[in-house]
């Protein structure tokens, strides 16, 4: 088991975003990858719910609705332990730079709006490394809701938090459970070492406050010589990547 | 009335204080006997008229399927598979025990926290981190542990055979099936004792033969059923 202490001698970084669904922190993530990548630095990304391990658990749990919160919240931290074991705990140990799309404080926003423990959550998560670098995209419910419609169809189950009885209605219920969610994320702004970017901002200004925030991390970080990487590579312009979502 | 305690944080979801059933956890290490002893104890017990329900590792419908499969690699870390045994234990929890409980039946937990507990922690977990987690485990009414040493527990297991898994062969690479079956056992018996002791289990030795096993788990639970209202 890992200790706080055992993380500090790990040479890689460890950079990770957290937002509400439509935030824009996926595409925000994408861009930064594209960019470091454009540069030589060695990349390992990691998101939200995609252990091989793990997932079809929770893709069952979901399709049959068989989760309930604390059911939800141990589910997601096999998930999450699965990839720190496989991915992150590696690439870090190898020097590399970790980009993970959610991280710990997705868990400790979502379950606590489930009504889980707040401790006994953090308590869950402890094995995990702290982040070098946490960013967090704060958009208004509103202009989340805009967008989110804008992008996709309907609204899942477990996203709206419609397990939780908040609403007959779907997105009565998604804006009461992502309104929590919302709160839940400012009290982890105050407890964590967490930057706040605001999400309303272009999301090329929003891309060259990214940048800046990462440069400081990547002293030290190995690069590959580039060659014949294509133009729009090297410069990293930027360019919409599909509205993704969980 | 069992009266509804955790041994750490309440989990969200329930509300009452008092649950008019039984929970009776049976925790023994791999081969002991365990199922042979529940399955003959639910047939006693419900030929006398009480309502039992049953419930042991992995028959979760949310996680069963789930954690047969990813054990299968032979690959998962022990916290990735801690976690999905204590989801695995969450939603038998809800799903079976919690509602049996509600309805005045008598549980019998085939295995309970503690030696999800144990295994973790001869693996290298953190016992804080699993205290913590499984904080959400109500306490029972009675755990009832059935005792064995490694010598007399390897005699049984060479008739069915060895598991990879009971053998500590994710974490034991470099032993015989053996030299790790009898490791791996030692060191999750050394901690099933120490756990028997501080939360004060009633031990049964369970090395004699299946009739006298069950005549003394029968007569350590008994007091514990008989304490609800006689069907």
């Amino acid at each position: 088991m890992s200790t706080s202490e055992d993380f500090m001698d790990l040479p890689g970084r460890l950079i990770v975003v957290e937002g509400i669904d439509g935030s824009g922190k996926s595409t925000q993530l994408d861009l930064l990858h594209k960019w470091l990548r454009s540069e030589g630095y060695v990349t390992v990304f990691t998101e939200w719910n995609s252990s091989p391990i793990v997932r079809d658990t929770t893709k069952r749990g979901k399709r049959k609705q068989l989760l309930t919160p604390m059911s939800f919240s141990l589910i997601h931290a096999a998930d999450f332990a699965s990839r720190t074991h496989e991915q992150i705990l590696p690439a870090l140990q190898a020097g590399v730079i970790v980009l993970a799309d959610r991280y710990i404080y997705t868990a400790f926003a979502r379950d606590a709006a489930r009504g889980v423990n707040r401790k006994w959550v953090r308590d869950l998560y402890s094995f995990a490394p702290p982040p070098d670098l946490a960013l967090y995209f704060h958009v208004s419910l509103e202009e989340s809701i805009r967008r989110i419609g804008a992008a996709r169809a309907e609204i899942k189950f477990y996203e709206a938090g419609m397990d939780l009885g908040l609403s007959e209605d779907v997105s009565e219920s998604f804006r009461l459970f992502q309104g929590r969610i919302l709160e839940e994320y400012d009290t982890l702004c105050d407890e964590y070492d967490i930057t706040r970017v605001d999400a309303h901002q272009s999301l090329v200004s929003q891309q060259v406050l990214v940048r800046e925030l990462v440069e400081p991390l990547l002293e030290d970080m190995p690069r590959r010589e580039i060659t014949n990487v294509p133009t729009h590579m090297q410069t990293g312009y930027v360019s919409l990547a599909a509205g993704g979502g969980l | 009335m069992t009266k509804v305690q955790f041994y750490g944080e309440p989990p969200p979801g329930i509300d009452q204080e008092w649950l008019p059933g039984r929970l009776i956890a049976i925790e023994g290490t791999d081969g002991v006997g365990r199922s042979t002893i529940i399955s003959i104890l639910r047939d006693y017990l419900e030929a006398n008229g009480w309502g039992v329900v049953d419930s042991g590792l992995r028959r979760s419908p949310l996680v069963g399927p789930g954690i047969d499969q990813a054990k299968e690699g032979h690959t998962l870390d022990p916290i990735t598979l801690n976690l999905f045994y204590a989801t695995d234990f969450w939603d038998r929890f809800e799903r079976i025990m919690l509602p049996a409980l509600q309805a005045g039946m008598v549980v019998l937990a085939d295995r309970y926290i503690f030696s999800l507990m144990a295994r973790a922690i001869v693996r290298g977990a953190a016992r804080e981190w699993l205290e913590q987690i499984y904080g959400f485990a109500l306490i029972p009414d009675q755990v009832i542990y059935l005792d064995i040493d490694a010598e007399d527990l390897v005699l049984r297991i060479l008739e069915r055979g060895f598991d990879f898994w009971e053998s500590g062969g994710d974490y034991l690479h470099d032993r015989s099936i053996y030299d790790g079956f009898m490791q791996h056992q030692r060191e999750q018996l050394h901690e099933m004792s120490a756990m028997a002791e501080r939360y004060d289990w009633d031990i049964v030795d369970a090395r004699g033969t299946i009739e006298e096993v069950f005549e003394e788990v029968r007569q350590a639970v008994m007091p514990t059923v008989e304490s609800m209202s006689r069907p």
